[in-house]
């Protein structure tokens, strides 16, 4: 834009109505009980800070571990408070100044964030799988976290039993911008959605107690590549705002389906220029997929779920995925179905190669956390067929899914979790051999939630993908079904190897053992094969649920 | 509401499944009798079933219909025909005896370790394996039908990889090696199949709007569901597939050699007698029924397939050196002649092919748990390493013997009126193909005879010259599948009694009449 464009929009800006505006402005309506779950998670996010600050270190961890539990608790109360009284349906309406929609999609994304996150923050408190350090129990994070690996301030910390506490508010953070992403109505509102839970997800990858430098690695990588993804967000945001005059998703589709003329004076040069529109939704949406882990923006995933400490990995792979496509159906549903028939075909694309292509990488991985990985992205490919159907039945299908999916990952990695050896955890496959025989029971659990990423009938996995792929048929793509169950076969393959490695194949003398966790991870494994089990075989109530909210709000 | 008796005979097996596994690790012997016990029940139901059905009554009778995942349209829907009461008695009956059978199979070889539990799971998946069988025989539900057809892959598979042939040659872990391929290639095989099934089964659901196999097949009888000439066709392969992996049908056959081989004799019994016959079945049931006119479009190069699986089976079973791999491409001869049956679309051709699956069921399973029993005194699944065993065991041998002449289809055994149906039934539609499938049958005589011949005539061999003879409970399974094969073999009658009413329904649905014999015609 030149010096003299720049100069008239302030000149017309000073000079417009506007200025009566501002001197009229009224104080902004907040619908707190509207948004009452986000308050809740954030407010008990800043206490945990204060309570970092201030409770004696030895107490810490329980008046964390409580305070976060009891406030992802009532925030989902909250969750199935609004709903029940219709906010999800029939009351369904934009909240705080038209930032925040409170819709069905939003309300049954923020209950299933909030679940995952419960039972994920239980797997983050589990301190009985480390051995004991220095006679006091440890979690799955780094003693001191800015302390340098191998340095005797480390030593230090270990041998004073210091713990990083802070993972709970930060985890608290995390989850209360998720449960904004999804909802959010403006394109401002998303983008500082997306950092909120973004910054805290960086940290917490890096705070692994084992292997801390594969964790810092993992850390710098995610965040490098994660402040690309959200400068892309943000440019494309400018431009957005450039094609339409506004940041607020209900103007943004009246420009594009062509409804609004007055043109604003000061963005005459720019508004309704179609080429700001495509590259800015293009921009836009490449964050998005970016934080989905969607091929050709998946190359963080394998790195940064490996990296991580497998608590944070279950927590993130799970709510992420949940929030990001939240606000991606969000965003092409309400803002751009006037576009659809420009962003399908690069959709249909991006679905195929995360379809294949995740399945395909997934064949030759040989750590576990990789491999589930890789599982993700294709996933995440399943889930974008879902996407590209442009029905309420396409909605209803992929809030189906994530639910589904969710669980069964969090319980996943939370098995990961058990299997140990003197290094940690032990997660290259060749040590997984003959798991079956020395523990049946954790071999099963796993053999479940592999059965249900590889959509066996009777399994929630099968259910969803089912849904999805029925969606994406009715909405005529087809050919996109049937990649979808090329690559189901391919991406069955890994997953079946993995079950012959734990059944069939001979013990190794120097095996991992299984640790005995304590009640807490028991729970989230066991609240995950309870979802997977249940949503297999009488899935329909949850289908209902999803149905009911799959009504977005304009 | 009347009592679900299909239900029951489904769900009998699979709580006597997780019971079975349940049963502590030192109990071994009681989880056995507990298994054969709920197998016997499950033949009780079956029998009971078989009572009830009324072969001239309604089309589909002891229905239940129950509402189940209705976004999807999904209905639990129940409903046998005469071809469903066969098999499911014919599944009812072998797994008592496949129980029997594989008794010692799945003792655990080394003492210690109490927490892995090698022979509960064993006997559980083959009831689990029941279960799953007779519930897709049931249903009614193209959906429901679906998910326990993919279902029943994973125990399959876990029978097949787990528990493998004690007899083998080259080393433990080679062994290994090898049963987890043939593992692996059972699972891929049929989940690829299954899952091109389901791309066929979301567009049936597409364009039909639900699943029910009754409400589809009355709309397209008249007229109200109209499908596009080239959707049905691709709904039709997609299906029939699937079905042809199972089945299995050449040139998608070669996960069963490798299957059958690697397994005990007992779960090979289980995979060509048992789970395979879903695939035939489902032909019957579901292609023939759903997509009538692609049936008919695609018969030429079916009935071609069937033929090659007739004769490329027989040959290959001659050549081979394995006796369980000559077992299971000799029933790769036999799914063709079964598939040759069903789409041969004449009456006797397909109420030979039902009772095809019916006889070489039983048969097959004579021949190669008898063969199973010889393997595990010998140790051993080379050809090359009997002899003259006849003179050693001579029960055995006679039994062996009976087993091998059903399977060449020897008139007064039960197979030859299965095969002599579905050579008619063939003939009087395509002449020449049915003078080709024949051939099957002297190749069968060349493979069994030259197997007998070789193991059990001639000079003892110094390995088998202590071999003892059958024991009460190899008995105990032999004689009455060898009485079973006789008696349907001089009176097949009851069987085809209760199967020609639902072929000649299965038959008017693709619009096709037996055609006139040629001497009438002639007139």
């Amino acid at each position: 834009m030149s010096a003299a464009a720049v100069h008239s929009l302030w000149t017309t800006a000073a000079t417009s109505p506007l200025k009566e505006q501002i001197s009229k402005i009224d104080a902004p309506k907040i619908e707190y009980g509207q948004l009452s779950p986000t308050l809740i998670v954030i407010g008990a996010a800043v206490l945990g800070v204060l309570v970092e600050a201030f409770v004696p270190r030895k107490s810490r961890y329980y008046v964390q571990v409580f305070l976060a539990v009891v406030a992802l608790a009532a925030a989902f109360a909250a969750v199935v408070g609004l709903a029940a009284g219709g906010d999800g349906t029939t009351k369904a309406h934009i909240a705080a100044m038209g930032a925040i929609a409170v819709d069905g999609p939003a309300l049954f994304l923020q209950g299933v964030i909030l679940l995952t996150g419960l039972v994920a923050i239980f797997t983050f408190a589990e301190r009985r799988l480390d051995p004991e350090a220095h006679g006091n129990r440890v979690d799955s994070f780094a003693a001191q976290a800015a302390s340098v690996p191998g340095s005797d301030s480390e030593k230090a910390a270990v041998k004073a039993g210091f713990t990083t506490t802070e993972v709970f508010p930060l985890a608290l953070f995390a989850i209360g911008g998720m449960l904004v992403f999804p909802s959010a109505n403006d394109l401002l509102t998303l983008f500082i959605a997306l950092e909120v839970f973004s910054l805290p997800l960086y940290l917490l990858c890096a705070v692994a107690r084992r292997k801390r430098l594969m964790s810092q690695e993992a850390a710098v990588k995610y965040f490098l590549l994660g402040a690309f993804a959200s400068a892309f967000t943000l440019f494309g945001i400018a431009l957005l705002y450039g094609y339409a005059g506004s940041v607020s998703y209900a103007t943004i589709a009246d420009v594009v389906d062509g409804s609004i003329q007055n043109i604003d004076p000061a963005l005459a040069d720019t508004m309704g220029n179609d080429a700001l529109l495509l590259i800015g939704v293009a921009m836009v949406v490449m964050g998005l997929l970016f934080k989905v882990g969607a091929v050709p923006f998946h190359m963080w995933t394998p790195d940064v779920y490996q990296g991580a400490p497998t608590p944070v990995t279950g927590f993130m792979a799970a709510a992420t995925k949940v929030a990001a496509f939240g606000a991606l159906l969000r965003l092409l549903y309400v803002v751009l179905p006037g576009l659809r028939w420009d962003w399908r075909p690069v959709m249909w694309a991006i679905a195929i190669i995360t379809m294949l292509g995740g399945a395909i990488v997934a064949i030759t991985q040989t750590d576990i956390k990789r491999l589930l990985a890789y599982s993700s992205i294709a996933h995440a490919g399943f889930i974008l067929a879902g996407v590209i159907a442009t029905t309420p039945d396409g909605i209803s299908a992929v809030l189906f899914y994530l639910g589904a999916y969710s669980f069964v990952t969090v319980g996943a990695f939370a098995v990961v979790t058990l299997v140990r050896d003197a290094g940690g955890e032990a997660t290259h496959l060749s040590k997984w051999a003959g798991l079956g025989r020395r523990s049946p029971l954790v071999a099963a659990v796993f053999a479940v939630f592999l059965l249900a990423f590889a959509g066996i009938p009777l399994t929630s996995g099968f259910a969803g993908k089912f849904a999805v792929f029925k969606a994406a048929a009715e909405g005529g793509a087809g050919a996109l079904v049937v990649v979808g169950v090329i690559s189901s076969a391919i991406a069955a393959f890994f997953y079946i190897r993995v079950i012959v490695l734990m059944f069939f194949s001979e013990p190794k003398a120097d095996g991992p053992t299984v640790a005995v966790p304590s009640p807490l991870t028991m729970t989230t494994i066991a609240v995950g094969v309870a979802v997977t089990v249940v949503l297999g075989l009488a899935p329909q109530y949850f289908l209902d649920l999803a149905n009911q909210a799959s009504v977005f709000v304009r | 509401m009347s009592f679900p008796l299909l239900t029951a005979t489904a769900v009998l097996p699979a709580v006597g499944a997780i019971a079975t596994a349940a049963v502590p690790a030192a109990r071994r012997t009681a989880a056995k009798w507990l298994a054969l016990l709920v197998s016997v029940a499950t033949l009780v139901l079956a029998a009971v079933v078989l009572v009830r059905f009324e072969p001239g009554g309604d089309r589909y009778q002891l229905t239940e219909s129950h509402s189940w995942i209705k976004d999807f349209g999904v209905r639990y829907e129940l409903g046998v025909d005469g071809i469903a009461v066969a098999l499911i008695a014919l599944t009812a009956l072998l797994i008592p005896f496949v129980i029997l059978a594989g008794w010692h199979d799945a003792d655990p070889q080394e003492t210690g370790s109490s927490r892995w539990r090698p022979t509960q799971g064993f006997f559980a998946l083959i009831l689990g394996v029941e279960a799953m069988v007779i519930i897709s025989f049931e249903a009614t539900d193209v959906f429901l039908f679906y998910i326990f057809f993919e279902a029943m892959l994973i125990p399959m598979y876990f029978l097949i990889g787990g528990f493998g042939d004690r007899a083998h040659s080259g080393s433990d872990e080679n062994a290994a090696a090898q049963r987890s391929y043939a593992a692996v290639k059972f699972l891929l095989y049929n989940l690829v199949g299954g899952l091109i099934m389901l791309a066929a089964v979301i567009g049936l659901y597409v364009v039909a709007g639900n699943f029910s196999l009754q409400e589809i097949a009355a709309a397209r009888a008249n007229g109200s569901l109209h499908m596009a000439t080239s959707t049905e066709r691709w709904l039709f392969l997609g299906f029939f597939f699937a079905f042809a992996v199972k089945a299995p049908l050449w040139p998608l056959h070669t996960w069963l050699p490798n299957a059958m081989g690697e397994a005990t004799a007992p779960v090979a019994v289980l995979i060509t007698a048992v789970v395979d016959k879903v695939g035939t079945f489902a032909m019957l049931r579901f292609c023939l029924q759903l997509f009538p006119e692609a049936s008919k479009w695609a018969t030429p190069v079916i009935l071609v397939l069937a033929l090659i699986s007739i004769v490329y089976g027989a040959l290959l079973a001659v050549g081979q050196r394995d006796i369980k791999r000559l077992v299971a491409y000799a029933s790769i001869s036999h799914f063709g002649f079964i598939v040759l049956g069903i789409f041969a679309m004449t009456s006797q051709g397909q109420s030979g092919a039902t009772l095809y699956m019916v006889n070489h069921g039983i048969s097959t399973a004579a021949l190669m748990l008898v063969a199973g029993f010889l393997i595990s005194r010998r140790g051993s699944r080379l050809i090359a390493d009997y002899g003259g065993v006849q003179k050693v065991a001579p029960v055995l041998a006679g039994t062996f013997l009976i087993g091998g002449l059903a399977t060449l289809s020897l008139p007064g055994l039960a197979p030859f009126v299965s095969e002599f149906l579905v050579l008619v039934g063939t003939f009087s539609r395509y002449p020449v193909i049915g003078i080709i499938a024949t051939f099957g049958i002297v190749l069968a005589a060349l493979y069994t005879l030259v197997l007998y011949q070789r193991t059990m005539t001639g000079p003892v061999k110094p390995e088998v010259s202590a071999l003892p003879d059958l024991r009460v409970r190899e008995l105990a399974v032999v004689v009455p599948l060898i009485a079973a094969l006789i008696f349907l073999g001089v009176y097949p009658k009851p069987v085809t009694d209760l199967v020609n009413p639902a072929v000649k329904q299965t038959l008017s649905d693709v619009h096709k009449k037996d055609p006139k014999p040629a001497v009438e015609a002639a007139k």
